[in-house]
């Protein structure tokens, strides 16, 4: 078996030392970038919608726009969008991952009830090692034995979920370690924290950015979610890729795992049940195209904060939770349906 | 999928209780084969999902009940809330292995009357737990939390506890289409001696009943109104979680909740929760497994609305509304 790794282009090895990653990139942003650059991607859909969101609920309440709520949103907005940029690579290879949300609650349960008893930093490993591993088997099915994500993750959403109930017995663990606790905490100016949380959440975001945009990995991503068999006759192990997007993802579900123990200092088996579905809604709507190879995560985390925005704004202007879901659902066709009439229709 | 603690088939009970008859062993109590299969009848134990330890009790309440008497069990529960399906053919499987009574808490008050319906008239005693059937009568009899009388409880001490302090209530809610979230809405409210939409309601939200969307609803409340200073909250999980918020929010707010479970006495004791009403799943397991035997046994069918009772839990009580302490309820609580 001979598979030495090439990059897409003709580009030096840039995995081979940190200069030639930068060296590389450039000539391969300058060839690829209108098709898949994180910055020239079209956020400007999502941004837009937030940017409405935000003056339409400023006008109709009086208390949405002032930084306190704004810090609040922040707030809210970490542990679904941390999960939602595992989310994206695993979407940007044409994937789904319906279990990620029972991942990181496995994830929860495990450093919470170790917490409970012993060390936390212990804890906190183990709750890592529990969501990478998770995640892993979920990119071997997916990668080596060709299941289809939605049924591979699917079938794992329902393991996993039970598996984290029968492991705690459905009992909820408080929390009381500063280590595991510290992503809700962090400085704050009058009415206005801004958690540590939130400042893990923008740096994994700009880091992820990095990653797809600025490494041949990252390239590599982009041309599988356009076309693996392309991809493939280029030389790219779309296999290991593939693996690597879904492991990967495992380690950000870890990191939200640990921000949801900090936002909600109790690790609970029946919290975040539709956190998949949310996660899924904030890449959507982010403008990531659900059929790979389109997208980012600057669109993600855009996404995130409308899905998080619109909740916020809508309980404060006193609309009823179903009329939440309603405007949800809605915005998320509406992406979908951009989506499928910018991207596929041109293209095809 | 039904889970089977008991396989064993018809034919081996009757089997059994002629073993029994043949040695004489219970001669005095069972004085033909006929009785004797009687004794040792087959219950179905239909539940929820048990991912709610209130549930988890009250099936293993029914269960120890059923064995107490040398009853042949099958269980079987709901795998999400709202699962009747699951539900409808764990009771036909009853119905085919010749149970005599069965102990149902139905996933949805509707779905689940044609088959409850088809295994009475097949002459099996059915009664409901924790809710019940619409129209009621769909069933023989029903054990359950009057959960109006327990938001009403809940209300009255918050209105106590407010005294003349004017209120700025939050509700934080569970699907109300949900019966048992509506009562205990209705009841807060009633207790409070206010209706929908009174001024005094600052503002309300849907929560999971967990921890997490109680927090962020309760954020959210308090960002648009920072005034509010009491909350109904539909579980304790969901006031843990309001508490959470209110904590980071430095607000002074009374919080208010319905269920008893151990954690939730325990906030009580903290003082997290302000008061909380109990309710009692190991009594509504064993008083519908007990009707059931009485039924079969005796012939004397149950009927009607059974309260399994609701008791006040604060350490802060106020005149004119019964309740126990923080202690009384450890000693009471279910669900660990």
């Amino acid at each position: 078996m001979q598979d030495p790794e090439p990059t897409v282009a003709t580009a030096p090895q840039p995995d081979s030392n940190e200069g030639a990653v930068a060296a590389a990139a450039a000539p391969l942003a300058s060839l690829q970038r209108p098709t898949l650059g994180l910055f020239a991607h079209p956020i400007t859909g999502p941004l837009f919608a937030l940017i409405v969101i935000f003056v339409v609920f400023s006008l109709t309440t009086s208390t949405f726009m002032n930084a306190g709520n704004m810090s609040l949103i922040a707030q809210q907005s970490v542990v679904i969008g941390t999960l939602a940029l595992g989310q994206t690579l695993i979407i940007l290879v044409s994937g789904i991952d319906l279990a990620n949300g029972a991942i990181m609650v496995l994830g929860t349960v495990v450093a919470g009830s170790i917490a409970s008893q012993g060390d936390p930093v212990l804890a906190l490993a183990l709750g890592f090692v529990a969501c990478v591993v998770v995640a892993s088997i979920n990119g071997l099915v997916v990668a080596r034995f060709r299941l289809p994500p939605f049924i591979a993750t699917l079938g794992m959403f329902a393991i996993i979920t039970a598996a984290a109930r029968l492991y705690s017995e459905s009992r909820s663990f408080p929390v009381t370690s500063d280590l595991l606790s510290v992503l809700g905490s962090g400085p704050e100016f009058g009415t206005v924290a801004v958690t540590y949380g939130t400042m893990l959440w923008v740096a994994l975001t700009l880091a992820l950015g990095y990653a797809l945009n600025e490494t041949a990995w990252g390239v590599r991503l982009y041309a599988i979610g356009n076309s693996p068999s392309a991809a493939r006759l280029n030389g790219v192990n779309v296999t290991r890729v593939v693996f690597s997007a879904y492991a990967l993802a495992g380690v950000f579900y870890a990191f939200a795992a640990w921000q949801a123990l900090g936002r909600t200092p109790v690790a609970d088996p029946s919290g975040y049940q539709i956190a998949n579905l949310d996660s899924i809604t904030a890449v959507v709507i982010g403008g990531t195209s659900l059929f790979g190879g389109r997208g980012g995560v600057a669109g993600t985390f855009i996404g995130t904060l409308i899905v998080v925005a619109l909740k916020n704004g809508l309980t404060q202007a006193g609309i009823d939770s179903l009329y939440q879901q309603i405007a949800t659902g809605a915005l998320v066709m509406l992406a979908v349906g951009a989506d499928q009439y910018l991207g596929r229709g041109h293209r095809a | 999928m039904p889970k089977r603690e008991n396989r064993k088939s018809r034919r081996t009970a009757v089997r059994a209780g002629w073993a029994i008859a043949v040695m004489g062993v219970c001669a005095g109590l069972a004085p033909d084969a006929v009785r004797a299969e009687e004794k040792k009848f087959l219950i179905g134990i239909v539940e929820l999902q048990l991912t709610n330890p209130f549930f988890g009790r009250l099936k293993k309440a029914a269960v120890d009940t059923a064995q107490k008497h040398g009853l042949d069990v099958m269980t079987a529960e709901a795998s999400t809330a709202g699962d009747s399906a699951t539900q409808i053919t764990a009771i036909e499987n009853m119905i085919n292995r010749g149970a005599k009574g069965i102990t149902l808490d139905p996933a949805n008050s509707t779905a689940l009357v044609p088959i409850v319906k088809k295994a009475r008239d097949a002459g099996i005693v059915v009664v409901t737990t924790n809710t019940s059937l619409a129209p009621m009568t769909a069933a023989d009899a029903t054990y359950e939390t009057d959960n109006l009388q327990a938001g009403i409880l809940i209300g009255q001490w918050a209105k106590a506890a407010m005294g003349a302090k004017p209120a700025h209530i939050a509700m934080l809610d569970y699907d109300l289409s949900n019966k048992t979230s509506k009562a205990r809405h209705d009841g807060f409210l009633k207790g409070f001696g206010i209706a929908e939409g009174d001024p005094q309601i600052a503002g309300s939200a849907l929560t999971l009943g967990n921890a997490e969307t109680g927090q962020t609803a309760m954020e959210n409340l308090l960002s648009a109104h920072p005034d509010i200073n009491v909350i109904y909250t539909i579980n304790e999980p969901a006031a843990q979680g309001a508490f959470f918020a209110i904590r980071k929010a430095r607000r002074d707010v009374l919080v208010t909740s319905i269920d008893g479970s151990c954690p939730g006495v325990r906030s009580v004791a903290d003082g997290t929760i302000g008061a909380t009403v109990m309710q009692f799943p190991t009594r509504m397991g064993e008083m519908a497994v007990e009707a059931v035997v009485k039924a079969v046994r005796e012939g004397a069918k149950p009927s009607g609305f059974h309260d399994t009772g609701t008791v006040l839990i604060t350490d802060h009580p106020v005149a004119g509304v019964d309740s126990r302490d923080s202690k009384w309820g450890l000693e009471n609580c279910w669900g660990e």
